[in-house]
């Protein structure tokens, strides 16, 4: 076999990923198996052995619900042709490999920096001399935005070069935000410690990528959680869904000048994080997700409370959602407007509501459930227009889902705890891989051991990896007045990219 | 038209009347109270993922702490969370809570600087530099101006523009790729100005402490005058710090 096949959230020992040359490699990953349809990578990266760089590919097989490990030794100062000439989806992986290793691509288009961590090869590439591209006309113009915005929102770079109002083309600089996370997950070595960092990625996924760590460590100790830490687990990733999807519903009014939308969405999205706080003490579930344990247990009172947060958001939600989706004015700003086709997210291997809104059938709740998911049967909501509606759509639709799952999970809440004692040391010389849908997409953590048990890499993704270029690709050939509602649509993490 | 006057009168008045004296509820961790039992202080120390319990006595330094609680939850008899959220202070040693000592945190009003309470205690105007934050911070702030805590009505407000800002508000450790646009963004704000640190990450790189990526040297060169902790913080114990530091010199 040239890869080997493994589950989410399963443990493998390193010895039996399938080591290929790198023609053979490149021959699997970024062409025979894109050819069958629901595969996709869910994470490409390299870290060095013994003064040669071992890259390992995930790709995702939705259909089978695996996810398919191969990988290939290189040399750091050998040039190599690339996936990205196959297929666009790898673009910023390959990108991320030439930064960290220095490894070079013969038919890259567009090897550029990626967010010029700490520890890349070249020093004298920075965040101040970025390579934009350029164009020499009398007739357009560039606009630069950032690194700090207007608002309260993470730093990030824009350079539009316009003809007019119009966009002709959107690059996007990011890097700002990056502090060494993978590295550190390396050197602090208390799982608390490790925890706090999984907290930490973005705070506006905390359940996201706190849940991706545990349930990754707990495979890796080998540990089977119980009911009621699956329970939370899954309850705190469809509560961030609904608080945050409310959050953007709030700013995508903000942002057509809808004032009573933007009040009251805003206003929505106070008692479901407030939920949090109650459950947990932390209004954004910081605290709440532990591996091996619960500190807050999920008991029929807190339940309760939660069954009254719905009564009264589900009755004030529909009502302005109501008005919001038929109101002409907001409507005219969402329809037709930051637009990928089902064609281009297909290209660019978009995830999370960056697919669903093209028509594409991608989410890990279905196709590689964990926790609870495995009794819900998700029904990804899928829209086929790729602009802003349906992203708000989306939104709209899978507030009234998560709701819906959360009040059926409450059904049967267990009694009292029923998880195994302690979490023993992780496996030597292993590698697991953890995806979780966060509300924004397809989140995707790999760790790979030593001898000894000790971590020695540590790759984390996030969502926003694959979609920041299709922000830059949807801006095309609209008015520059609309990039903020695009941006918005789209909300993706700058401190998830840049970790 | 009707149906939106329909909504807004449904929604009713949606903000909390009186700020300063309002509650948490819930299981919020805010400022802890330490007993003077006597425990294992090596272990309890060793418990904290940022370093911010010392022993003999035993303090905790909310600069560092992330608020996680398991130091509580290990030595419950030890350490309290309660849910005084009024933890804003313009001394750094006032984060520092001591054994024994169940007081509020609070400014000290000689730190004040005299131009603070004669040019912005009516309106103070703010522009927000996330530099590393996990934009849990920038929820927070966001929060801070919506229709529930409206801050607006104090005359705080953020701005777009340095140009138009009396001080700066930072979140996050302070990445190496963003200490030059802070500086920049600093240097272009008119003076007499203000710096707030705000969340854990800020004040002390929380998590990240020690991280290669950062650079804090940006706080080494200026004063601070006042320190918002939290991970993250909560929206009414920074309006509640903004109002003192704003309000409290005469």
């Amino acid at each position: 076999m040239d890869y080997i096949s493994i589950k989410n959230n399963q443990t493998l020992p390193i010895s039996s990923i399938p080591e290929l040359e790198y023609a053979s490699f490149l021959e699997l990953n970024a062409s025979s198996l894109l050819k069958s349809s629901g595969s996709h990578c869910v994470n490409y990266f390299g870290f060095p052995d013994a003064g040669t760089i071992r890259l390992i590919c995930c790709m995702a097989s939705d259909e089978q619900n695996s996810v398919y490990i191969s990988s290939s030794v290189v040399d750091a100062k050998q040039p190599l042709p690339s996936f990205t000439k196959h297929s666009i989806a790898f673009e910023k992986f390959e990108r991320e490999i030439h930064e960290n290793y220095g490894i070079t691509y013969t038919d890259h288009p567009w090897l550029k920096p990626v967010r010029f961590s700490f520890n890349r090869a070249d020093k004298n590439s920075t965040v101040a001399n970025y390579p934009f591209f350029k164009i020499e006309s009398e007739e357009l113009h560039e606009v630069g935005v950032g690194p700090i915005h207007a608002g309260i929102i993470e730093p990030g770079h824009f350079r539009f070069i316009c003809n007019g109002e119009q966009i002709l083309h959107l690059e996007i600089q990011l890097g700002y935000q990056h502090r060494g996370i993978e590295q550190l997950f390396l050197e602090k070595t208390k799982l608390l410690q490790r925890i706090t960092l999984a907290e930490n990625i973005a705070g506006d996924s905390v359940a996201g990528h706190t849940v991706a760590f545990v349930n990754l460590w707990e495979s890796l100790c080998d540990y089977q959680p119980g009911r009621d830490l699956q329970l939370a687990r899954t309850l705190a990733l469809e509560l961030e869904r609904v608080a945050i999807h409310t959050g953007d519903l709030s700013a995508l009014c903000t942002d057509v000048a809808y004032q009573l939308g933007s009040a009251v969405y805003g206003r929505l999205r106070t008692p479901v994080i407030n939920y949090f706080q109650s459950w947990c003490g932390n209004r954004l579930a910081k605290g709440l997700i532990r591996a091996g344990k619960n500190n807050y247990p999920f008991t029929k009172a807190v339940a309760d409370e939660l069954i009254k947060v719905f009564d009264a958001f589900e009755k004030d939600f529909e009502d302005i959602t109501e008005e919001l989706f038929s109101l002409p004015s907001a409507l005219s700003r969402f329809e037709k407007t930051g637009v990928i086709t089902t064609e281009q997210a297909t290209t660019l291997g978009t995830v999370g509501m960056a697919a669903r809104m093209s028509g594409i059938i991608r989410d890990i709740r279905s196709s590689h459930a964990h926790d609870l998911y495995v009794g819900l049967n998700h029904q990804p909501v899928i829209k086929h227009h790729g602009d802003v509606y349906s992203r708000a759509q989306i939104r709209k639709q899978e507030i009234r889902q998560s709701i819906g799952y959360i009040r059926q999970l409450l059904q049967n809440i267990p009694q009292g705890i029923n998880n195994p004692g302690q979490l023993s040391s992780p496996q030597p010389n292993a590698f697991t891989i953890s995806l979780v849908e966060g509300w924004r997409g397809e989140i995707c953590h790999c760790a790979i051991t030593g001898e000894h048990g000790e971590l020695i890499h540590y790759k984390i993704k996030d969502p926003s990896f694959h979609n920041w270029l299709a922000l830059a690709l949807a801006v095309r050939n609209n008015e520059i007045s609309d990039f903020p509602v695009c941006n918005k649509s789209f909300d993706l993490s700058y401190c998830g990219h840049d970790l | 038209m009707l149906d939106n006057l329909k909504i807004l009168w449904h929604q009713g008045k949606q903000y909390i009347p009186d700020i300063t004296n309002a509650k948490v509820h819930g299981l919020f961790r805010g400022r802890p109270v330490i007993s003077t039992e006597k425990v294992n202080e090596a272990e309890l120390m060793e418990i904290c993922p940022t370093h911010a319990i010392s022993s003999n006595p035993v303090c905790i330094d909310l600069g560092k702490c992330t608020f996680c609680g398991e130091c509580a939850f290990a030595f419950p008899g030890k350490i309290k969370f309660t849910t005084d959220h009024k933890i804003a202070t313009n001394d750094r040693n006032r984060l520092i809570i001591r054994e024994a000592h169940d007081e509020p945190v609070e400014l000290d009003p000689l730190l004040i600087r005299r131009e603070i309470h004669q040019y912005f205690s009516g309106s103070l105007k703010l522009r927000q530099v996330s530099a590393g934050g996990d934009n849990s911070c920038e929820l927070e702030l966001n929060a801070c101006g919506n229709v529930n805590f409206d801050m607006g009505r104090f005359g705080i407000e953020f701005v777009a523009s340095p140009r138009h800002a009396d001080g700066i508000v930072i979140t996050g450790p302070i990445t190496e790729n963003m200490a030059q646009p802070l500086q920049i963004c600093y240097d272009a704000i008119p003076d007499p100005k203000i710096i707030i640190l705000t969340g854990t990450d800020a004040i002390s790189g929380g998590i990240f402490e020690g991280s290669p990526a950062l650079n804090r040297s940006f706080l080494t060169d200026h004063q601070i005058d006042l320190y918002v902790p939290g991970n993250p913080i909560h929206p009414l114990t920074f309006i509640n710090g903004v109002l003192e530091l704003i309000k409290k010199r005469k």
